[in-house]
């Protein structure tokens, strides 16, 4: 860009010649003819669409679904519309998405640093899993937890029990659940307070560490907040919880939480395939920290525990920080493995049954594939930020 | 620089040449010598491939009869096995030239997917199947049970309505292919399957314990299976309507696979213009004059093809019912063949 500048000052150079017009011209008629490519297939598509008598429009999502789903996080009957399916089917695909994400990076933590374990047999544990995982395809990982473990386990009848309060069976697995009682909003609170409060105690304890070198025992200082917070307002309400246990009645376990198989089997195969690859990058993550950082450190008399959280991991977050991101994006596409075993997420629900019940292809892709984009868009900044923190800041 | 200007010049060029193309099936499907038919993954007696690699079954049937009306040869079918998700995209898109997989004839599909139906070949209704062991005796016991049900097919709405009348409630658990959803109704992740009944008893012969289950005696819904084409192509629309016609027609006239030469030479004057000796029915199609021979001689006529596949020559051992000629107590009719 400095460039054409110093030139101009030297010699008059014609319009054309400029480079700087030069670009503004081409990227002007790029963005014509890209204009008009959009346009010509969107106009050809409606008017194909038209002459083959296929409706389209975005009506349909307020017409009536008609159709049952499974599992729903909003409530959801056969008479709502479409476009509330819409949203049934995106936030199944959230919380499938969520829980992948974050049990894929414990499980990929805990197999990456695994392997520096110095017992052989925790090492051959990782080395097996990754090797293993990462190389058989995904859908088939779903199959396998699907229709091979979770077909398996026993009829609704002859449940598997855990005191008669946890029951698996064919169908998922049905959890006691909380149900809260006037009072309950106080320990509700009392969490949200001890979140506060770690948060605040942290900074300050970061603080006084960088001014003074003292340090405080934060581990324990967390765990206390968010334990005993809750405990002291749970018992000062006169304990205002009670379980509501599933139990058998008719053909299923009503009351408590269900966790559905296909949910099951997908966060499963999403997990441990995800984790592997994150296994994989922590290592990568760890070996690229010098062997003589770990030697400095050693030499200063630091214990085993401070080096790995103080010098190596730090240091290993600037490799592992982008192919997480990557990874979770993945992660979050492969969701879409969804409709193999008929878990109701957005793919599944939408691109599935909506699409088959109403036609309307073209509307429901694009919004579908809106979603997906705005999800991996929201990935990518979340980590870039976080990349942003862990980075080598150069000074 | 230059390669990437190329790129884009003819990307646009590309882009504005996309014209309407509505090409017309019946020329596409004589000159490709091959008639490419969608059919289901696999279901028995109405489309299901053998170890050779042969495909049979009644929906394969009017495929076959198409195809030795258009081309004078039952076998020029190339099959494309299709779930009920991915129809009528593969119809719309061209990737087919008709669609024969027990399909219900809807007023939405009829309307607004771009598509015509081109007849019915079997009368069907949506019913029940559960396991022996619940001792359930009628849908109506269902409250708060589980189903087992294909995805992107008219039961999942069929079953909705059914529990809203009755005031039940149901979990539907759906599923792509028909194997995947036989496969859940065994393991017990529902209490029943739901399926237009001739596919529940085609889905039972195939459970491992057949004897084990039974279809519940409720019929909740109209499912007229019937075969698909794409709207705007009437010449095609008449083919395929035509050629069932003809199969519907030719039981009526008591014209068999065994008898069509000779009623073909001297039979009655319904008969030879049926079979083409007389008038100019097939040419009317931008046919042979032996398209309806061929229909039968190849493939037969539908009660010939019902007996076969779903009927007392078939393990699925169905009964006619409604699927019987209206002079026969039941409702299929075909329109006056002059
Ligand atoms: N007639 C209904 C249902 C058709 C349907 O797909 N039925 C299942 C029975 S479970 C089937 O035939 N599956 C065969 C396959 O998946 O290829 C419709 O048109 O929507």
């Amino acid at each position: 860009m400095n460039v054409p500048q110093n030139q101009a000052s030297t010699k008059k150079v014609a319009f054309f010649n400029n480079p700087a017009n030069r670009a503004v011209i081409y990227q002007a008629l790029l963005m014509v003819g890209l204009g008009y490519f959009f346009y010509t297939i969107i106009s050809n598509t409606l008017a194909n669409m038209e002459a083959r008598g296929i409706k389209s429009g975005f009506d349909f999502l307020w017409g009536t679904a008609g159709f049952d789903i499974l599992m729903s996080l909003i409530p959801y009957e056969p008479t709502d519309t479409y476009g509330r399916t819409f949203i049934v089917g995106m936030l199944n695909t959230v919380l499938v998405s969520s829980i992948g994400i974050v049990l894929s990076t414990v499980v990929g933590f805990v197999m990456g640093v695994a392997y520096f374990s110095h017992n052989w047999l925790i090492r051959k544990i990782a080395t097996v899993y990754v090797e293993t995982f990462r190389n058989i395809p995904l859908l088939l990982q779903v199959f396998f937890w699907y229709f091979a473990v979770l077909s398996a386990l026993p009829s609704a009848r002859q449940s598997l029990s855990l005191g008669e309060a946890i029951f698996l069976n064919v169908r998922g697995l049905y959890l006691p659940d909380a149900v809260g009682e006037p009072g309950s909003g106080v320990v509700y609170a009392a969490i949200a307070v001890a979140i506060a409060a770690i948060a605040l105690l942290r900074r300050w304890a970061k603080r006084r560490q960088a001014l003074t070198g003292k340090q405080f025992p934060l581990l324990y200082a967390t765990l206390g907040l968010l334990l005993g917070l809750p405990l002291i307002a749970f018992l000062l309400m006169g304990m205002p919880f009670h379980w509501d246990y599933p139990a058998l009645k008719g053909f299923n376990f009503q009351g408590g939480i269900t966790i559905i198989p296909e949910l099951m089997a997908l966060a499963l195969a999403l997990t441990i395939y995800a984790g592997a690859f994150i296994a994989e990058a922590v290592r990568a993550g760890v070996q690229s920290v010098p062997h003589g950082q770990t030697e400095a450190a050693r030499s200063l008399g630091m214990k085993e525990k401070q080096i790995m959280n103080l010098i190596v991991v730090p240091q290993a977050m600037r490799v592992i920080t982008p192919v997480l991101n990557s990874e979770y994006q993945s992660l979050v596409k492969n969701s879409t493995l969804s409709t193999a075993i008929g878990y109701p997420d957005l793919f599944t629900v939408f691109v599935g049954t909506t699409l088959n019940q109403t036609g309307q292809a073209i509307e429901i892709v694009f919004m579908t594939m809106a979603v997906y984009f705005v999800f991996n868009m929201l990935i990518s900044v979340a980590m870039n930020l976080f990349n942003k923190r862990v980075a080598l800041v150069t000074k | 620089m230059k390669t990437k200007w190329t790129w884009a010049a003819a990307a646009v060029a590309a882009t504005s040449m996309m014209a309407n193309a509505q090409a017309g099936t019946l020329e596409g499907v004589k000159s490709k010598g091959k008639l490419s038919c969608g059919v289901s993954t696999g279901l028995a007696g109405f489309s299901q491939k053998d170890e050779k690699g042969g495909w049979s079954g009644l929906d394969v049937d009017v495929c076959r009869a198409v195809a030795a009306a258009v081309l004078g040869d039952a076998n020029k079918v190339t099959y494309k096995p299709l779930t009920a998700k991915e129809r009528f995209t593969a119809l719309q898109s061209g990737e087919i030239d008709m669609l024969s997989r027990n399909t219900t004839w809807t007023h939405t599909r009829d309307t607004s997917l771009g598509l015509n139906f081109a007849g019915t070949i079997y009368y069907d209704g949506a019913g029940f199947m559960v396991k022996k062991e619940l001792g359930v005796k009628s849908a109506t016991e269902l409250d708060g049970a589980n189903a087992c049900i294909q995805a992107g097919t008219s039961t999942e709405l069929a079953i909705a309505d059914y529990f809203r009348e009755n005031k039940m409630k149901y979990k539907a658990v759906t599923f792509d292919t028909s194997d995947q959803t036989r496969s859940g109704f065994e393991s017990g992740r529902c209490d029943f399957l739901v399926s237009d009944q001739s596919q529940l008893y085609a889905l039972r012969i195939g459970l491992k314990n057949p004897a084990a289950s039974v279809v519940l005696p409720e019929v909740i819904s109209k499912e007229p299976l019937g075969p698909v084409v794409r709207q705007g192509d009437d010449a095609w629309f008449n083919v395929v309507k035509w050629s069932v016609n003809a199969m519907i027609e030719g039981e009526y006239q008591g014209v068999t696979s065994a008898n069509a030469d000779g009623m073909r030479a001297n039979g009655k004057p319904g008969q030879k213009r049926l079979l083409g000796s007389e008038g100019d029915l097939g040419n009317k199609l931008g046919l042979s004059d032996k398209w309806a021979y061929n229909i039968i001689k190849q493939v037969g006529n539908y009660s010939e093809s019902f007996e076969r596949n779903v009927g007392q020559g078939s393990p699925l051992k169905i009964s006619r019912g409604l699927n019987a000629q209206w002079s026969d107590g039941g409702i299929l009719y075909s329109p006056a063949m002059r």
